[in-house]
């Protein structure tokens, strides 16, 4: 292994291949056919060995998912999420040593209204996918992104989440899962497959009205990303599934934890690229692929014909610096080139991320960001970076707004119980632009916008201020955006009132 | 000289977007002096079959970072990569790695 390559070429003597000089690193006797990683250059039985072996492994050592759970796998068909939903059906065979035990469902989301796909091709590509899922067994649902819209606002709720066991508690955890399993959801109606319904075109207009809503790439990128995981969240609860399978592989996650840091997303990396996601309470997003180098993944799907199917996205054909997602992929992509160790580095920094738990770890709905479900990251002292560009953002808007108080205080965020009523007239009660009613403002469409910020983390902020208008938002999130606007007032009200201890906003950390 | 030597193309996971569409292409290389190699064919590749957008392809003598190359089934990597000389009947594979999943 450590000899020099030459010294191998006179030895091997292939029928097909006269080129191939290397020896498979594992087995030593079969001449290689891929190299991983940095050197280790595997045969194709060691690689598929390894390739199964590295699924299991990752389940296995992160006890997240209890035996005869109900799991959903979201596909999307790109390569990636076909070898996950390949890897499962090798688990799950009865030939396998040790099979996986859990009932696994998969969920398509055809999201062809907001890219800008015909119907045609939109069919196209469902029936293709719907083959492969056929093909596999497992009940499975293809929905458009269009229903989205239709969501209720329990979606961006946080539900109560289950106590996280510690490791060594995995049996009691099993244990208490089974008791408690056949409660919870509805039973599983007669369709075992669904096709994809007839959209009508008036939503696929609401939706592409919604994409073109936001002025940049990395905006509209961000909200698709916002929009299907709300989607996929909402099905995996009204289906009684408890997890949900992500098909995020390595090279992907090297490339959201940079652009999660780009856009602001700091705080919320361990949930955005770690193993496990417990932001919806209820739901537990698992990512068993982000092991996997984007290169592996390419290999295997290709050598054992794992079936995949092409999904057009946003950022198909565009330039280098279309986005910030697109700018980062080149980037990461390129320096992998040159420096294969680069992927594994990121992947192995993002498993040490762990978010720190805050004080006030209550359900308390105003503690979670609006659009991403993740705790809010805006509540911090006044002399962080956070106030520094909120402070230039309104010295900058001060003259634009008429009703301002030029006066006014220069510290416009107060904690949040206050933060909606804060924004546009600082002064004490609020009373005097007569925002006495529940949704109005005297300035009332960047009223709307600015209160909409006090609901999000900062780089949801970011996203909704490169809309022009959040008007086109579904009615949930602007339901439920309302919804806290009131009881933060509310709370507001009564603040003088409330003892100290139910009023978190002035105790909060530091 | 150097025989024509016809090789067996294929593209997939997206890089047939910029084919046409079309996955598969049985290519014939005319004959020269010297043997082929891996750099002149993707300069081939680039006059006569790509349709549209050559820097999601090819960036200077190379692929695109992201775009994995299968010779023969095996990772051209094992086989030289731009040194690698084709032969006749051979099969290369180009898979687009930077395509959703």
């Amino acid at each position: 292994m450590c000899q020099v390559d030459e010294e191998y070429q006179e030895e091997l003597e292939r029928a097909d291949g006269p080129s191939v000089s290397k020896k498979c690193v594992k087995c030593k006797e079969a001449s290689a056919a891929v190299v991983i990683r940095a050197g280790d250059t595997y045969c194709r039985s060691c690689f598929k060995e390894y390739f199964i072996h590295k699924f299991r492994a990752m389940l296995g050592k992160n006890r997240v998912i209890f035996p005869g759970e109900k799991v959903l796998l979201a596909v999307s068909g790109g390569p990636s999420s076909c070898s996950m939903l390949s890897q499962v059906q090798e688990g799950l065979s009865q030939k396998a040593h040790k099979k996986l035990r859990f009932s696994p469902g998969i969920v398509h989301i055809d999201e062809g209204g907001a890219v800008g796909q015909s119907a045609e091709e939109r069919q196209r590509k469902v029936s293709e996918l719907q083959a492969v899922f056929k093909a596999t067994g497992f009940p499975f649902l293809i929905l458009p992104l269009e229903q989205v819209l239709d969501l209720p606002s329990s979606v961006v709720e946080t539900a109560l989440s289950p106590l996280e066991p510690p490791p060594s508690a995995y049996k009691a955890a099993v244990d208490r899962f089974n008791q408690t399993s056949s409660s919870d959801y509805l039973p599983p109606q007669e369709r075992e497959e669904k096709s994809l319904p007839d959209v009508q075109k008036s939503h696929t207009q609401l939706l592409q009205q919604l994409m073109g809503s936001a002025k940049t790439l990395t905006a509209r990128e961000d909200l698709l990303n916002t929009l299907r995981q709300h989607l996929l969240v909402h099905t995996a609860r009204t289906e009684g599934y408890s997890k949900l399978m992500l098909g995020d592989n390595c090279t992907r996650l090297a490339i959201k934890l940079l652009t999660s840091i780009s856009l602001g997303r700091g705080a919320q990396l361990a949930q955005d690229t770690g193993f496990s996601d417990s932001r919806y309470g209820n739901i537990i997003s698992v990512r068993p692929m982000r092991d996997y180098s984007a290169k592996e993944i390419a290999f295997y799907n290709h050598m054992f014909n794992v079936p995949a199917v092409v999904v057009a996205s946003l950022d198909t054909k565009t330039s280098e610096k279309a986005s910030i997602q697109r700018l980062t992929e080149s980037f990461v992509t390129k320096l992998q080139t040159d420096f294969p160790s680069t992927v594994s580095t990121i992947y192995r920094t993002s498993e040490k991320l762990q978010t720190a738990c805050r004080s006030s770890s209550s359900a308390d709905h105003s503690d979670r960001c609006l659009l991403c479900v993740c705790t809010l990251d805006t509540a911090v002292e006044k002399a962080s970076a956070f106030q520094a560009t909120l402070i230039s953002e309104q010295l900058s808007q001060t003259k634009s707004l008429g009703c301002r108080n030029p006066g006014q205080s220069p510290g416009p965020v107060k904690p949040e119980s206050a933060a909606s009523t804060g924004q546009c007239c600082s002064s004490a009660g609020g009373e005097d632009c007569g925002r006495a009613t529940s949704g109005g403002g005297c300035c009332s469409l960047t009223t709307e916008t600015t209160d909409l910020k006090s609901l999000l983390c900062y780089s949801c902020q970011l996203t909704i201020r490169d809309m022009s208008s959040v008007d086109h938002l579904p009615l949930y999130i602007l339901s439920e955006a309302q919804r806290r606007q009131r009881r933060a007032q509310m709370r507001d009200e009564i603040s003088e009132f409330l003892l100290d201890d139910g009023d978190e906003g002035i105790y909060r950390e530091v | 000289m150097a025989a024509p030597i016809a090789v067996h193309l294929e593209f997939g996971g997206g890089a047939e977007l910029l084919f046409n569409g079309v996955k598969e292409h049985h290519v014939t290389l005319p004959s020269q002096s010297e043997p082929w190699d891996m750099k002149q064919l993707l300069v081939w590749i680039q006059r006569n079959l790509l349709k549209e957008r050559p820097e999601l392809f090819v960036q200077g003598d190379s692929v695109r970072p992201g775009i994995l190359v299968l010779i023969n089934d095996a990772d051209w990597e094992l086989m030289g990569e731009l040194e690698y000389q084709l032969q006749d009947q051979d099969n290369v594979v180009f898979i687009s790695t930077l395509h959703g999943g």
